[in-house]
């Protein structure tokens, strides 16, 4: 049998200390989507009105937002901004605050395509019923809106996780990051530990992940 | 049946520049039925439209029951209580079951025990034949199913007047038979209603009144068999022309 270097793990503390730089990243995604959410829905709401300025200033935010590289944005907010205002945050902070202008963008057209995608009829034959502007919202176009929404949110949530894999680049100890920590420290003794030891992220990833994409197909299949 | 319910005075619709009804007037009594009839385009849709104040209007007026309606009424949701709409392509609520699909107005607007309209609510499916699918989701149900269902919606809410426009054209041949006798047997039971349809034997045999719009005006009204059999104006022939067809061999 080949060496797959899989004893890294039970060395020391290793394993322990992969899942910890797990429970980072998800952490740092947790609270970025916690703060996109509502913010999402807030600018997705105002994109549906007929406010023209409101309109062109947020679609200029969604696609600044696409074209830059996250990688970019993390290193404008915590290399670029700490030099030029003379603040200091943490490489923590700086990825949630990246994360969350990113979740916003792609949230906030996530709701927006949900409450266009709902026919012109269904108010109308609301209102015909005589019920008033709040009660065909909230009766009927949030119900529907939000069934559309919630398997392309759960979505967000999984790529947002998976992109967090770039926070190493600032300095964060995510799980990548304690991976390479582990193979340097083991060079020496056991050579393979980088297959051993990235299997068990891909791993680590799969399974955080895979629960929330089964959940959004679910939804999806449910509601559809 | 004297009583005037709903009463059209010199209405005007435009969109932008364009002039779609041009000084329309009718009083429609109550228990009468009423079928508009005219060549596609003609403003069929935008006049019931306008009678639920779906649409703004650029002149002349509206009176359900004596109360002005436009738009811009105070009391614009109750006016619309009193006056139930089909539209051609159903629009149920797909994520409510055909029960609540029923329940959510009287329950939520006007403020009606729920059980109370339950009840009612299974009558009326029980008598157009889907008591048992009070449960369903609208997906599940065939076209006609839907449109019966949609029928059932408005009622529930008792309308003064059931405007219907065009609730058979999207659905398969075999299955308009299902919905118009629903709507005959309101018409026996004395409901008011204004109907646009395309099925001329179904307007003949239902209509007390006909009116024939072209050109933003009603150019023609009277009752089924005069206006059938004998059509006064060249518009109304031409129109009524349309539906025949010459053999071929
Ligand atoms: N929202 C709108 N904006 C601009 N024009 C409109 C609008 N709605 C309808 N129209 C125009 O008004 C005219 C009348 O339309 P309407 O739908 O009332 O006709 P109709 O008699 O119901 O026709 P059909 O028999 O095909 O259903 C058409 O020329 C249509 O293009
Ligand atoms: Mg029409």
């Amino acid at each position: 049998m080949p060496d797959l270097g899989l004893e890294v793990l039970f060395k020391g503390k290793n394993l322990a200390r992969l899942l910890g730089g797990l429970w980072t990243a998800l952490r740092i995604s947790l609270l970025s989507v916690a703060i996109s959410l509502p913010l999402g829905v807030l600018l997705g709401v105002l994109m549906t009105r007929n406010n023209r300025f409101v309109k062109a200033l947020l679609q200029f935010y969604l696609n600044f937002i696409r074209i830059m590289p996250q990688m970019v944005l993390l290193f404008i907010v915590y290399f670029g901004s700490t030099r030029a205002f003379g603040w200091d945050i943490s490489g923590e902070a700086a990825s949630v605050i990246v994360f969350t202008l990113w979740g916003t963008a792609e949230m906030s057209d996530l709701v927006r395509g949900a409450l266009i995608s709902i026919p012109r009829h269904q108010y109308e034959s609301a209102e015909a019923l005589g019920m008033s502007k709040s009660q065909t919202s909230l009766y009927i176009i949030i119900p529907q809106a939000v069934r559309r929404l919630i398997p392309l949110s759960i979505n967000l949530v999984t790529r947002m996780i998976k992109t967090t894999s770039l926070i190493l680049m600032i300095g964060v100890v995510e799980v990548l990051k304690v991976s390479q920590q582990i193979i340097e420290a083991n060079r020496m003794s056991s050579p393979n530990a980088a297959f051993g030891v990235y299997l068990s992220v891909f791993l680590l990833y799969f399974f955080a992940c895979w629960p929330i994409s089964l959940l959004a197909g679910r939804l999806e299949k449910k509601w559809s | 049946m004297d009583e005037v319910i709903l009463s059209v005075k010199n209405l005007v619709k435009r969109f932008d520049d364009n002039t779609i009804l041009n000084g329309i007037s009718f009083d429609v009594r109550r228990g009468e039925v009423i079928v508009v009839l005219g060549p596609s385009g003609c403003g069929k849709s935008t006049l019931l439209r306008c009678l639920n104040a779906l649409e703004p209007i650029q002149g002349g007026e509206i009176f359900l029951n004596g109360q002005a309606v436009d738009s811009a009424a105070k009391d614009l949701t109750g006016l619309r209580q009193q006056i139930g709409m089909v539209f051609q392509s159903y629009e149920l609520f797909p994520h409510m079951s055909v029960l609540n699909n029923i329940l959510i107005a009287p329950v939520q607007v006007q403020k009606r025990q729920r059980e109370e309209v339950r009840a009612e609510a299974l009558q009326l499916l029980e008598r157009v034949g889907l008591r048992e699918k009070q449960n369903s989701f609208p997906r599940e149900l065939s076209g006609g199913q839907k449109q019966r269902v949609a029928i059932v919606r408005a009622l529930c809410m008792h309308p003064e007047v059931l405007l219907l426009d065009e609730i058979t054209a999207a659905l398969d041949p075999e299955m308009v038979r299902e919905v118009l006798d629903v709507v005959l047997n309101l018409a026996r039971e004395g409901k008011t209603m204004l109907i646009v349809t395309h099925e001329l034997s179904f307007a003949r045999a239902i209509a007390d009144r006909v009116l024939f719009i072209d050109g933003g005006k009603i150019v023609e009204q009277g009752k089924p068999a005069d206006f059938f059999d004998h059509p006064q104006t060249e518009r109304a022939k031409q129109f009524l022309r349309t539906f025949e067809y010459e053999s071929v061999k």
